[in-house]
């Protein structure tokens, strides 16, 4: 119990502070609209109706932290799947593109790296472009790859997964390149000793060596994967998707709405990251890893 | 140039054709930042088949630069270099060699069976095949029963004998052996050359050992080659005739230390240790 206390107790603490800090600064950013407002009643009023109203207000500055979780749980729970209200079911639009997207960064990505990796002329070639696509800003791209995937005449949900892959493919083939070098000259000898083809030293030796850095590297491309598929719904206009609701929000300056939003993009990160943490640690003990 | 002895023996006294490796003014030029590097110079050596050969020299002196140009590794400046007959590299293609490494060099994400099936799988057997060569070839190393360990599982020695099973498991002609036993504690160094002796003896296997260890190369060895550095060269040949079927209670013998006197004076003679 006592280890228990210890583990949980500086998290309480961190937590707690978080969250004092916050409806201290929702009191300050939302005050001066409060003070105009209860000037205008003319009616006397304190320091604690100020505080009660900097906390309940319909369009805040800062909403206080209970109006995010309480909207937030009213559209996962309080509302049909079917309907444009419900969280859940921008959550699953966005959820299908960022998985989309990361299957295909991932895909792209190792097979990039193999080509690094077996080619000089792609180890010269290559690299410096994969590096200078990553300068652009994703917003400037974004609207690009949706306006042309669109008058293509692919779904929506194509030109986000793309503007996810571009952005997660590149921590999966650097990553990869490190791992698939990552063998010891005694076990590339050792292949030598026994002829193996390159095909063979590939998949009985480089890339089971760097399944550890794929790992490592799917758990950030699958993040941003997320950002992805977030921000290739904001240039739509899309009717659907964490991003559209946080479009919607902005619009009609509903920011509860853009807060809860924000709070399910972030759980649904962590859960994603987590479910590769999880497929990493079946793999880990598939491949013989120490018990941790 | 250097007297090799007269006839080679093989462990399992069976005739000889063709040498098992035959090297002729064998030389080998590593080009450095610093200059060239003279690794191996004018190297003359002809091992027959089913013999047991020790390099042993001090560091520098081209021990395991020759075995890996053997192997294939490394490629000779100039000179000739054939292995049963054939150059190191269509030797190597042919699948001739069994390499055992200072580290065991395991693949850390298969168990013992499967690291020792990995070259089996290579080579293109059939799946019953490699099973049983393996499980044959981990109880000749006595590790039978271990088969579903991962290396991290197993000592330092037990690791070493995997990667023995491993070089052996398809049938190579030739065993080259980089001082396998370098990393290991004196104890298990004695039971593992125990066992190695055994091995060659049942296997008649043509075996090429790499040591810094004077008693080791003199244990196990019927011709122990010194070398010497700068530049890497033979400085001798020393032919050792100790009884088969030998124990480590030989090395009390008059005739071990005789020969362990003269690979000692050869290797005092190259001046390998003044500077």
């Amino acid at each position: 119990m006592k280890i228990e206390l210890r583990a949980v107790g500086p998290v309480v603490l961190v937590v707690g502070v978080l969250l004092a800090v916050w409806y201290a600064a929702a009191v300050w950013l939302n005050a001066p609209q409060v003070i105009e407002r209860l000037n205008g009643v003319g009616n006397p009023w304190g320091a604690h109706d100020l505080v009660a109203a900097t906390w309940s207000m319909e369009r805040p500055v800062l909403p206080a932290p209970h109006q995010i979780v309480a909207d937030w749980w009213l559209s996962v729970f309080g509302t049909d799947l079917d309907s444009p209200r419900s969280l859940v079911f921008h959550a699953a639009v966005t959820l299908s593109a960022t998985l989309l997207g990361f299957a295909l960064g991932m895909v792209l990505g190792v097979l990039i790296a193999i080509g690094v990796v077996h080619s000089r002329v792609l180890d010269r070639g290559l690299l410096p472009w994969i590096i200078a696509s990553q300068t652009i800003p994703i917003l400037a791209i974004a609207p690009m790859v949706v306006v042309v995937l669109g008058s293509l005449g692919y779904p929506p949900l194509v030109s986000k997964a793309v503007i996810s892959m571009y952005l997660c493919f590149f921590p999966v083939a650097i990553g990869m390149v490190k791992g698939l070098r990552s063998p010891e000259v005694l076990q590339l000898d050792l292949m030598r000793t026994w002829s193996a083809s390159t095909a063979q030293q590939l998949v009985k030796l480089r890339l089971p060596a760097a399944v550890p850095f794929l790992f490592a590297s799917a758990k950030i491309a699958i993040a941003t994967s997320l950002i992805g598929a977030i921000v290739g719904e904001l240039p739509t206009g899309a009717q659907a998707g964490l991003g559209a609701r946080l479009l919607s929000g902005s619009y009609f300056g509903q920011t509860i709405q853009i807060w809860s939003a924000l709070l399910m993009a972030s759980l649904l990160g962590v859960a994603l990251v987590a479910a590769v943490g999880c497929v990493q640690r079946a793999v880990g003990r598939l491949m013989g890893a120490a018990a941790a | 140039m250097l007297p090799l002895g007269g006839m080679a023996r093989s462990a399992k006294g069976a005739p000889l054709s063709q040498p098992a490796v035959q090297a002729k003014n064998l030389s080998l030029v590593f080009e450095t930042p610093d200059g060239p590097v003279t690794a191996l110079s004018a190297v003359d050596l002809t091992i027959e088949r089913g013999e047991f050969v020790s390099f042993i020299g001090p560091s520098g002196c081209g021990k395991t630069t020759l075995m890996r140009a053997i192997a294939d590794l490394e490629r000779p400046t100039s000179g000739s270099l054939t292995v049963n007959g054939v150059s190191p590299g269509e030797a190597r293609l042919g699948r001739a060699y069994g390499y055992v490494f200072q580290a065991a060099a395991l693949y850390p994400w298969r168990n013992v069976l499967r690291n020792v099936i990995l070259p089996l799988e290579i080579m293109g057997l059939s799946a019953g095949e490699r099973q049983a060569r393996a499980v044959k070839q981990l109880e000749l190393v006595g590790l039978t029963g271990f088969e579903k360990k991962f290396p991290w599982q197993l000592s330092g020695g037990m690791q070493q004998r995997v990667s023995i099973a491993r070089a052996l498991a398809f049938e190579p002609k030739l065993l080259l052996m980089d001082e396998p036993f370098g990393a290991l504690d004196e104890i298990t160094r004695d039971h593992l050359n125990d066992q190695l002796l055994r091995l060659w003896e049942r296997t008649g296997k043509t075996v090429v050992f790499v040591t810094h260890s004077i008693s080791e190369a003199v244990f196990l060895s019927n011709r122990i080659v010194v070398m010497s550095p700068r530049p890497g060269r033979i400085i001798e040949v020393i032919e050792s005739r100790l009884p088969a079927g030998r124990g480590l209670d030989v090395r009390e013998s008059v005739a071990f230390a005789e020969i362990a006197q003269r690979v000692r004076a050869a290797l005092r003679s190259g001046h390998s240790y003044e500077d």
